[in-house]
This record gives C-alpha cells, sequence and structure tokens, in this order.
C-alpha cells in the first residue's frame, strides 16, 4: 500500500511536532531541577520544577507513531504505554489539554491526576499506562467491542520490546488470534528495557516471530523509517478491519535520549546516542518529500512555523493554567 | 555492639546493598535478580556494586517478566536457595500477585512445614516526587494482610542492614519494603534522618521489635518508613508548644510490636497512627483496633486519631500529592487536636 502525497505530508508534519514537543519538554522538565536551585547534596530533584515526576521521552521513535496513526480513524482506540508523548500526537490527542496535564494544571487531560504516563483523551479514543504490558489486552477489550457493536474500528496496542516479555503480551496475543479481534499489536524494539538490552532479556532477535506461535501473520520492520512503518501497518490495519484478525509488527527503532530524563545511561556505549541521531527518520522522510517535489525549503519553514507555534502554544497553555485546588485530590475516584 | 566496632555514614540504599553484600560472601546459596539489578544497580540503588563484585550469575538481570522471577524465585528457595528478587516498585506487584500471595506465602503452610521457601522480595515504596498513581503506593497493608509473608519496612540506614540480614537469613518468606524518599539517591529530595551511623561488620535486627525513636509523655505517634522521619519533625515542631510526642517507628508490620504499642500508649493515653498507606482497612485500622481490644488496661484521654492517604489514588499534580499524602503539619494539627481534646465535652 503506498503512502498518498498527503499522507507523507502528514506523517512529516507529525514526525516535526513530535520532535520539537519533547525537545520543548527535555528543556522544561529540567528546569528548576539542577544546581543551584535545589538543596545541598542533590545533582538532580526529580519532583522539582514545573514539570515532576518521571518523564520518559520517544525522540527518534516517531516513525512508529506516524507510520501505524496514518492509518487511523478518530474511532480507532489506541493504547500507548509509558512513553506516549509520540502516540498521543499522532492520534490527535488535544495537544493543550496533554501538555497542561504533564504541569499537573487543572485544564489537563485527567485535570492533574494522571501526568505524562497516564494520558486519557476519550474523544480521539487514546490511553496509556505506566504499567510494563498493560496495554496489550486493553486493546483487545476495545476491538472485541468494535466486533460486538458491529463497526470497524481497529485498535492498536503500542509497547516496547521489553513489555513483550510480559505474561500480560502472551495473553492477549493468544485471546486477539482465538477471537479474530480486530487489533495491531506494534513493538517499539528500542533496543533496551531501561538499562537491559533486548538480547538480554529476549531469546530470540524479532518478536515478529512469535506470532507464528499464536496463529498471526508476524511482521518485522528493519528500519526506522516511517514509509516502511506504513507500509507493514497498511495492511494490518486492512486486515483487521477486514475482520481477518490481529497481526503482530515489530518495528526497530532508536531512543535519543536516556530510558527517562536524568538516567545516567552507564549502560549504553558512548556516543551511542549521538550516532543514532545521525539516522535521524525526520530529514530521511524530508528528502523523500523533496524528490517527488512534494517539499520546498518555503513549504517546509512554513511547516516548522505552523508546528512551532501549536507546539509553543501548548507549553504556554500549560504553563500558564491554573493548579487544581488541593482537595480536589478527593474527587473522581468513583464515577458520579 | 561492641566498642571496637568500626562505622560510617550510610545512605539506606548503600546500607541494604552492604547487607545483601556480605551476605552473599557469606552464603554462596544468595543470590539476586530482578530488572536493572546488574548493571544499573537497580533503579534505587538497592543493589549498586553487586554485579562488580559477585558477577551475573549471581546479579541477574531480568527479562520485565514479574510472574517468571517472582515464581523462579519460589521454586529456587525449595531447592534450598536463598533468592532476594527485587519488584522495582510495589505498584507493580499486580502483575505477579499470584505467585506471591498463593504460592510464595501459602506453600509452607500448605505442605505442613514440610516445605521451606527462604527468599526476600525487596521493592520500592511511596511518593512525594509526583510519579502518580501508578508509580507511589506503600500497599504494604496488603502484603501484610496475607499469612505467610513477613512484612519489613525500614525508616533508616542503621535498622535496614540490621533488618535486611536478617531477611535473607530468615526461613520465610521476607518482604522488604523501602521508601524511595530515604534512600538518599541523588536525584530525589528526601528527609534527614535515614542517611545515619552504619557499623561496617554484620549484625541482624531482629523482626517484631518497635524502635521509640524519640521519648514523650503527652502522646505516642506510632509511624514506619518515610512518615518517621516527618513524626520526629512534626515532634520538634510540637515540642516548642511544650507537646511532647513520643514517635514508635514499627519497623516490621509482620509480625507486629504489639506490646510497644500498648506500652506506650497506656504511658501517654493518646494515640496517633501516622501512615503513608490508604487509611481504610490498612494499618492504622490495625493499629486503632489493637487499642480499642486493650481499652480495659489502655486509659484513652482522647479518642484515637488515624492519618493516612484518604482513599485516593497518589494524584500527580504537586498540590493535589501534598494534600493526599500527611505532611509534617498535618501531624502537627493531629497531635495539637489530640491535645486539646476533652473527654467530658
Ligand atoms: C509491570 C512493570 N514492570 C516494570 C516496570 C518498570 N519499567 C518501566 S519502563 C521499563 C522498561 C520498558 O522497556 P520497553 O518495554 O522496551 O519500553 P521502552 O522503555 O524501551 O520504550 C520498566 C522495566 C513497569 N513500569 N511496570
Amino acid at each position: 500500500m503506498e503512502a498518498t502525497a498527503e499522507q507523507l505530508l502528514w506523517m512529516y508534519e507529525k514526525m516535526v511536532e513530535i520532535r520539537e514537543y519533547e525537545e520543548t519538554m527535555a528543556k522544561v522538565y529540567l528546569e528548576a531541577k539542577l544546581p543551584p536551585k535545589i538543596q545541598k547534596g542533590l545533582a538532580f530533584d526529580i519532583g522539582a520544577g514545573p514539570v515532576p515526576g518521571e518523564m520518559h521521552l520517544a525522540a527518534g521513535q516517531e516513525p512508529v507513531a506516524v507510520g501505524v496513526c496514518a492509518h487511523l480513524r478518530r474511532d480507532d482506540t489506541v493504547v500507548g504505554a509509558h512513553r506516549p508523548h509520540h502516540f498521543a500526537i499522532a492520534k490527535d490527542v488535544d495537544l493543550n489539554a496533554m501538555t497542561a496535564e504533564m504541569y499537573g494544571k487543572a485544564t489537563g487531560l485527567g485535570r492533574g491526576k494522571g501526568g505524562h504516563m497516564h494520558l486519557f483523551d476519550p474523544a480521539v479514543k487514546f490511553s496509556c499506562s505506566g504499567i510494563v504490558g498493560a496495554g496489550a489486552p486493553q486493546a483487545c477489550g476495545a476491538a472485541l467491542a468494535a466486533k460486538k457493536l458491529g463497526t470497524d474500528a481497529v485498535a492498536i496496542a503500542f509497547f516496547g520490546e521489553g513489555a513483550a516479555n510480559q505474561g500480560a503480551f502472551h495473553e492477549a496475543l493468544n485471546l486477539a488470534a482465538l477471537w479474530k479481534l480486530p487489533v495491531v499489536f506494534v513493538v517499539e524494539d528500542n533496543k533496551y528495557g531501561i538499562s537491559v538490552e533486548k538480547s538480554a532479556s529476549t531469546a530470540i532477535a524479532s518478536n515478529a516471530d512469535r506470532a507464528a506461535a499464536y496463529g498471526m501473520p508476524g511482521v518485522l520492520v528493519e528500519k526506522n523509517d516511517a514509509v516502511a512503518v506504513f507500509e507493514a501497518a497498511g495492511v494490518a490495519v486492512a486486515r483487521a478491519r477486514r475482520g481477518e484478525g490481529p497481526t503482530l509488527i515489530e518495528v526497530k527503532t532508536d531512543r535519543y535520549y536516556g530510558h527517562f530524563q536524568g538516567d545516567p545511561e552507564t549502560y549504553r556505549p558512548k556516543g551511542e546516542a549521538k550516532e543514532l541521531r545521525q539516522h535521524d527518520p525526520i530529514p530521511t522522510l524530508g528528502a523523500l518529500l523533496r524528490s517527488r517535489d512534494l517539499l520546498d525549503d518555503e513549504a517546509d519553514a512554513a511547516l516548522r512555523a505552523r508546528v512551532s507555534a501549536r507546539v509553543q502554544a501548548a507549553y504556554d497553555f500549560g504553563r500558564n493554567s491554573p493548579y487544581p485546588e488541593p482537595q480536589d485530590a478527593l474527587l473522581h475516584v468513583f464515577a458520579e | 555492639m561492641s566498642t571496637t566496632t568500626t562505622t560510617r555514614r550510610l545512605t539506606m540504599a548503600q546500607a541494604i546493598s552492604e547487607a545483601t553484600a556480605q551476605e552473599m560472601a557469606r552464603d554462596p546459596r544468595v543470590f539476586v535478580m530482578g530488572e536493572d539489578v546488574g548493571k544499573y544497580g537497580g533503579i534505587f540503588s538497592a543493589t549498586t556494586g553487586l554485579l562488580d563484585q559477585f558477577g551475573p550469575e549471581r546479579v541477574m538481570d531480568t527479562p520485565i517478566s514479574e510472574t517468571g522471577f517472582m515464581g523462579a524465585a519460589l521454586g529456587a528457595a525449595a531447592e534450598g536457595l536463598r533468592p532476594i528478587s527485587e519488584l522495582m516498585f510495589v505498584d507493580f506487584f499486580g502483575v505477579c500477585f499470584d505467585q506471591i500471595y498463593n504460592h510464595i506465602a501459602k506453600n509452607h503452610y500448605m505442605s505442613g512445614g514440610a516445605c521451606k521457601y527462604p527468599l526476600v522480595i525487596t521493592t520500592g515504596i511511596g511518593g512525594g516526587y509526583n510519579d502518580a498513581a501508578q508509580h507511589s503506593q506503600c500497599l504494604y497493608s496488603i502484603f501484610a494482610h496475607v499469612p505467610g509473608l513477613k512484612v519489613v519496612v525500614p525508616s533508616n540506614a542503621y535498622d535496614a542492614k540490621g533488618l535486611m540480614t536478617s531477611a535473607i537469613r530468615d526461613d520465610n518468606p521476607v518482604v522488604f519494603l523501602y521508601h524511595k524518599g530515604i534512600m538518599g539517591l541523588s536525584w530525589m529530595s528526601y528527609f534527614e534522618g535515614s542517611t545515619n551511623e552504619v557499623p561496617e561488620e554484620q549484625y541482624t535486627i531482629p523482626f517484631g521489635q518497635a524502635r521509640v525513636v524519640r521519648e514523650g509523655s503527652d502522646v505516642t505517634i506510632v509511624t514506619l518508613s518515610q512518615m518517621v522521619q516527618k513524626s520526629v519533625l512534626a515532634a520538634e515542631k510540637l515540642a516548642e508548644e511544650g507537646i511532647s510526642a513520643e514517635v514508635l517507628d514499627l519497623r516490621t508490620l509482620v509480625p507486629l510490636d504489639r506490646a510497644a504499642v500498648l506500652k506506650s500508649v497506656k504511658r501517654t493515653g493518646r494515640l496517633l497512627v501516622a501512615d503513608e498507606d490508604y487509611l481504610s482497612y490498612g494499618l492504622s485500622g490495625e493499629i486503632a483496633a489493637l487499642v480499642a481490644e486493650n481499652i480495659d488496661t489502655v486509659r484513652l484521654k482522647a479518642p484515637v486519631r488515624r492519618l493516612a492517604v484518604p482513599d485516593v489514588p497518589i494524584p500527580f499534580s504537586r498540590p493535589l500529592e501534598n494534600f493526599a499524602i500527611p505532611q509534617v503539619e498535618n501531624i502537627v494539627a493531629s497531635v495539637r487536636g489530640l491535645m486539646t481534646f476533652k473527654l467530658d465535652q
């Protein structure tokens, strides 16, 4: 399935947006966390600054998110993982409300209750979880619902190669194949589960091979490339929509930052992240667009200005929104 | 302790890894496994240095497969090994709880005492740094609720070393829960008091012995973990107002030092339980019930007070989290309330 000009441009713009979003977050997150503002003896105060708590950035992994989401509609479900921003942005989650959530503001997606790992936007059917592997069975549930309700909506579960060693992953694959669910499992192989290399956690090289054991197609995308992901995902999503059942896709991708911000990355060969940036998928897609006369300097500049305005507006919105009232902690334990 | 003992100041994280290293050196059956316990040295530094000292056969990085490696710890313990199995955050126990509460906790009992399972589950607990609902819970009461698990919750480096050594030597499954906010991590602000003098030599602290952290005569604050540090700060503040608060650190939930609680409350006549776990059906209720059951011998001057997370998941946003997790000021206010209470009013 070939991407249309419109789809290629969409993927490019979303990748630029995700990257700008993550690089802005990398800066904002550090505010007030480093000396001299922090107390003595501390190298880094994770709880300080405008965006506290853990922060997992996805810069480098954009192709996975856009290549899959290019095939999705608003009523398709996406369940992301603890590293959720690229999926959320590609699924058109409200950017302002998402950012406000990371600032812990009352205007956030979860009114400040959830934070960066727990983003919920029912308007575009997006959710995620800080529990590794938890999303796979949940996507099966969304797919089951689509089947029962007689829609042709599909569900996508995104997670890392580390998560593919969880029991939940294997149970979900079996369920999906058994019930012929319209679900696509997408594994992002960024080589590491925190500090543990894939070769030290997984006995086989590719999770795509595991699909056979459950009776579904398994596809390995070996390049961190939006078009390659788009093609593999197109087949899988179409198959799911036709009611022919699930697919497992693994994409080899790159994580440019540490596992979380503040990660000393002692497990990573020196200079690896820098080297990975040499194969940045954004200019690669940009070059393809140019070679097809779909992009020139002027259009690229206009696109980048548009994206910057959007991202900046979201950060401004988050920063300038009010905090919730402390007692609001007591609300929303149960539905009213 | 003998007078020749050498001590240094250690963080709680260093104390735990030192206890583990010394036991591993003493007993070849002891080994460690868990996520990122090797090269990374544990996300909360509880296993720092162990890989260099003992190599990857005895300090095993696992896949993210908690059911797998918790069950494997049980199986290895049944064969006479002594595994230490780290569950990175206590919040993740959900993915492997069947292995823990249906097997690790019960197999000894179901075997009529025939089988032994000497293993330690270590795990990080607690909030205070805005990590939200899936990474900030304490949950020790859930483990303590299940018969067959010993439950240890240290508040400082000295105790952590002695309790960890005891945990590894215990022939039972022990759940050892350390609060991230008192490990002495360089990337998290923490409460002073948890980093303290620790002997180089090995020593054990028996389970089931609470510690009087600070003596007082007006009110007893029963607490544990990071709340000990908060309670000490509160007690200092209260002292300025002429209120003398006794702080009792439970140190272990199973076994629970009921006698120490009763002895202190008998003397002071007032009880505040300060807990970072959820309020309902938990530790604070247990301690309150203990006093109620002994009300014929404990003369209370005011009703028991409980301070805990008010039955809401831990929220992300700073003002919300500060509200949900009891703070020093809340302890002070609660004690003041206890002091001004008149029984006959
Ligand atoms: C059940 C569970 N176990 C462990 C963790 C801690 N943890 C968070 S992210 C992570 C690594 C995940 O690796 P992977 O699935 O490859 O995703 P990546 O971080 O590389 O995107 C771990 C171990 C968790 N959040 N949940």
